[in-house]
């Protein structure tokens, strides 16, 4: 018997818990500046995740899926990724979205049921959220497989959930990414909970990150609560990918804070005992140890982000409040490039607030 | 002007828009060296590389999904499901995604993607080969629905299909394939979607079909005319957004009508057609709306698919049955 294959998984850190670096930083760190720049995202992230739930509570806002604890992930993934290449997400990547220049008013727009809220104004190729669990890996295979066809150096990231890997639409579209060495990054971020199942019973497999193994392309694991950590598999990834190297798949290792959705009741099913240890290994407070010990930041800058933060948040909100709501035509609108006649009675009846029988 | 089949005219309309729009590109499974299972492929891969005419994985909602993904990012993506029976896996994108990423952006983006896929029974084919899965797809928002007929008109639709900028499902009768030729000029010109097509002009019963069972209906009508029944046909071709304006308009002339879909009877789009007729045209109905479909029953193997197809005789019988009441 011969071994034909053989594979390992790389698991990397630079900032611990305590906020230590346990390695020599990449460049990008070395910057204190940049890493200020993090931290402030990443405050401006939990303002905007309080605030949405406090929405939700007081029912000015639908269901909120609360990023909590990945604050490290999406400032990782939002701050490498250049502007005019494509990302695909699902409900729980707000923060990406905002640091690639999606607004907080359509993100609330978009909690509060107003699909206004995904016609962003910033990032115009980037897709709505994803709902439907791992449909959008396919569609990053297409949309990389377009990037690349016209030769541009631009990369397609789609951003999955741990539930997310066990779907054949992950699978089908890793297996084609790898299959045309397409620039796509696959991040999914682990959390631990897909709902109220938990990492250990979703897949059997010793990482998420070895999935990647059997598609033939990169996969690697990455403290998901260590900024510099995630950035710095990012930078690695997206160069790669511009550089015809093909996919990468991110394992980006974190817990989810927060309850599922608003609509959750996380108590249920785990323990409070695994929610305060989790919350020890949070990623705001190690970056901002870090950078306190380095002299970058002091109280007096904390209280004046978290000011700026919350004004930001608040006036956001307010935007979304004022915004009327959309009219009956608008089921309509954009429904097609150009409306069929076919439906013209159907908006007819609905101009007229159901006054007219549908025929 | 050249006699070809209808698998011919889908091959030439995909020939003519890969060259003449370079953002056209073709997938699926054996759709590049092989030319495709039916050969509606044929010759693209040579003609056009494989980076335009790809072979992708064994992977039906890895298609579809990427085939949006393509189309949102500016390619006119051609995919192709190998067999209708496969075709059921891609709806959850094609009804999640394709349907209402325009709408759910507000017209940001677009899905401008043609699915094609062989339907209908008739060939002798394996299990899970012979489906009419029309209605499932005219069923989902935002989508256009075709089914061509003939080698000319199939040409023309395809061509529209592809410069559509809305996503289209284009489902193609697999038993008319190489059935018969026509002559089909390749000029580029692309048919109107969102009409019917009237076939044939009569007085006495409008007899109204689509995809695999128009030649039956035509050979039905002229049966009917030996007779002294003048049977007017329309072929529905696109049956999302129906033009049900042309249906309404005929069987005010004629009285009577006949509904023919090779698809089981219970919720088929031959249903939807007897319906809109009860809402806008009861008045002009001299006899209750006929549905000639194929049976609630899973489609069988092909040992009784000639007994499940409805066939002339059953259309007839339809016709006679509308005919004779009151």
């Amino acid at each position: 018997m011969t071994i034909v294959a053989r594979f390992e998984i790389h698991h990397s850190q630079f900032l611990d818990p305590h906020g230590k670096v346990v390695q020599p930083l990449p460049a990008f760190a070395k910057n204190s500046k940049a890493l200020v720049a993090l931290y402030r995202w990443m405050v401006l992230m939990r303002a905007y995740d309080a605030k949405a739930i406090a929405l939700q509570r007081t029912g000015q806002i639908g269901t909120f899926a609360s990023l909590l604890g990945k604050e490290a992930v999406e400032a990782g993934v939002g701050s490498a990724m250049a502007k005019d290449d494509v990302l695909l997400m699902t409900y729980r990547e707000n923060g990406v979205q905002m640091m690639r220049g999606v607004t907080l008013k359509e993100l609330f727009l978009y909690w509060g049921g107003d699909e206004r809220g995904s016609d962003y104004a910033g990032p115009r190729r980037d897709f709505p959220v994803c709902i439907t669990i791992a449909a959008h890996a396919t569609h990053a295979a297409g949309v990389a497989y377009a990037m690349k066809l016209r030769r541009e150096p631009r990369v397609a990231v789609c951003m999955l959930g741990d539930g997310a890997t066990s779907k054949g639409d992950f699978y089908e579209a890793l297996n084609a990414a790898g299959s045309w060495k397409l620039p796509v990054v696959y991040v999914v971020t682990d959390n631990q909970w897909a709902i109220s199942v938990p990492r250990a019973r979703q897949s059997a497999a010793q990482t998420l990150a070895q999935k990647a193994i059997a598609a033939g392309i990169e996969g690697l694991q990455v403290d998901g609560n260590d900024v510099i950590g995630v950035r710095h598999a990012m930078d690695k990834a997206l160069a790669r990918a511009r550089a015809g190297g093909g996919p990468t798949l991110i394992e980006a290792l974190t817990y989810r804070l927060s309850d599922h959705t608003t609509a959750d009741d996380a108590s249920r099913y785990r323990s409070p005992d695994e929610l305060a240890a989790a919350w020890k290994l949070e990623p705001i407070l190690r970056l901002r140890i870090y950078l306190a010990e380095s002299g970058a930041w002091d109280r007096g800058k904390e209280d004046a982000l978290l000011k700026e933060c919350n004004e930001q948040v608040q006036a956001a909100a307010q935007a979304y409040i004022d915004t009327p709501p959309p009219t009956a035509e608008q089921m309509f609108d954009h429904l097609y490039a150009v409306l069929p006649v076919a439906l013209e009675k159907q908006r007819a009846a609905a101009l007229s607030n159901y006054s007219l029988p549908i025929t | 002007m050249v006699s070809i089949t209808l698998v011919e005219a889908i091959n030439l309309a995909l020939k003519h828009e890969m060259e003449r729009d370079a953002g056209v590109v073709v997938l699926g499974q054996d759709v590049g060296v092989d030319g495709g299972v039916f050969r509606a492929t044929l010759g693209l891969s040579e003609r056009f590389g494989p980076e335009r005419v790809i072979d992708t994985p064994l992977a039906e909602a890895l298609i579809a999904g990427m085939t949006i993904g393509m189309a949102v990012e500016g390619l006119k993506p051609v995919a192709e499901i190998q067999f209708s029976g496969f075709a059921y896996t891609v709806i959850d994108q094609i009804i999640n995604h394709a349907g209402r990423l325009r709408h759910r952006s507000r017209g940001r983006l677009s899905c401008p993607m043609v699915l094609r896929t062989p339907c209908g029974a008739g060939i002798h084919a394996p299990e899970h080969h012979s489906e009419s899965p029309e209605a499932m797809f005219a069923h989902i928002p935002g989508i256009r629905v075709v089914y061509p007929s003939s080698p000319r008109r199939a040409y023309g639709l395809l061509l529209a299909a592809i410069r559509d900028p809305d996503p289209v499902v284009f489902l193609e009768p697999t038993r008319l394939y190489r059935l018969f030729k026509e002559e089909v000029a390749d000029n580029g010109e692309a048919l109107a979607l969102d009409t019917c097509f009237t076939l044939r002009e009569g007085t006495d019963v409008t007899l109204v079909s689509w995809g695999p069972m128009v030649p039956e209906t035509l050979a039905a009508a002229d049966e009917l005319a030996e007779h002294g029944v003048a049977a007017e046909v329309i072929d529905v071709a696109t049956l999302k957004p129906l033009d049900m304006e042309t249906i309404l308009a005929s069987v005010a002339r004629t009285g009577r009508c006949v509904v023919v879909t090779e698809a089981p009877r219970t919720a088929s789009f031959a249903s939807e057609i007897a319906a809109g007729l009860a809402e806008e045209g009861l008045l002009t109905l001299l006899a209750p709306v006929q549905r000639v479909t194929a049976y609630d029953v899973v489609v069988p193997f092909s040992r009784l698919e000639d007994q499940y197809i409805p066939g002339k005789a059953r259309i007839i019988a339809a016709v006679k049955k509308a005919l004779a009441f009151g």
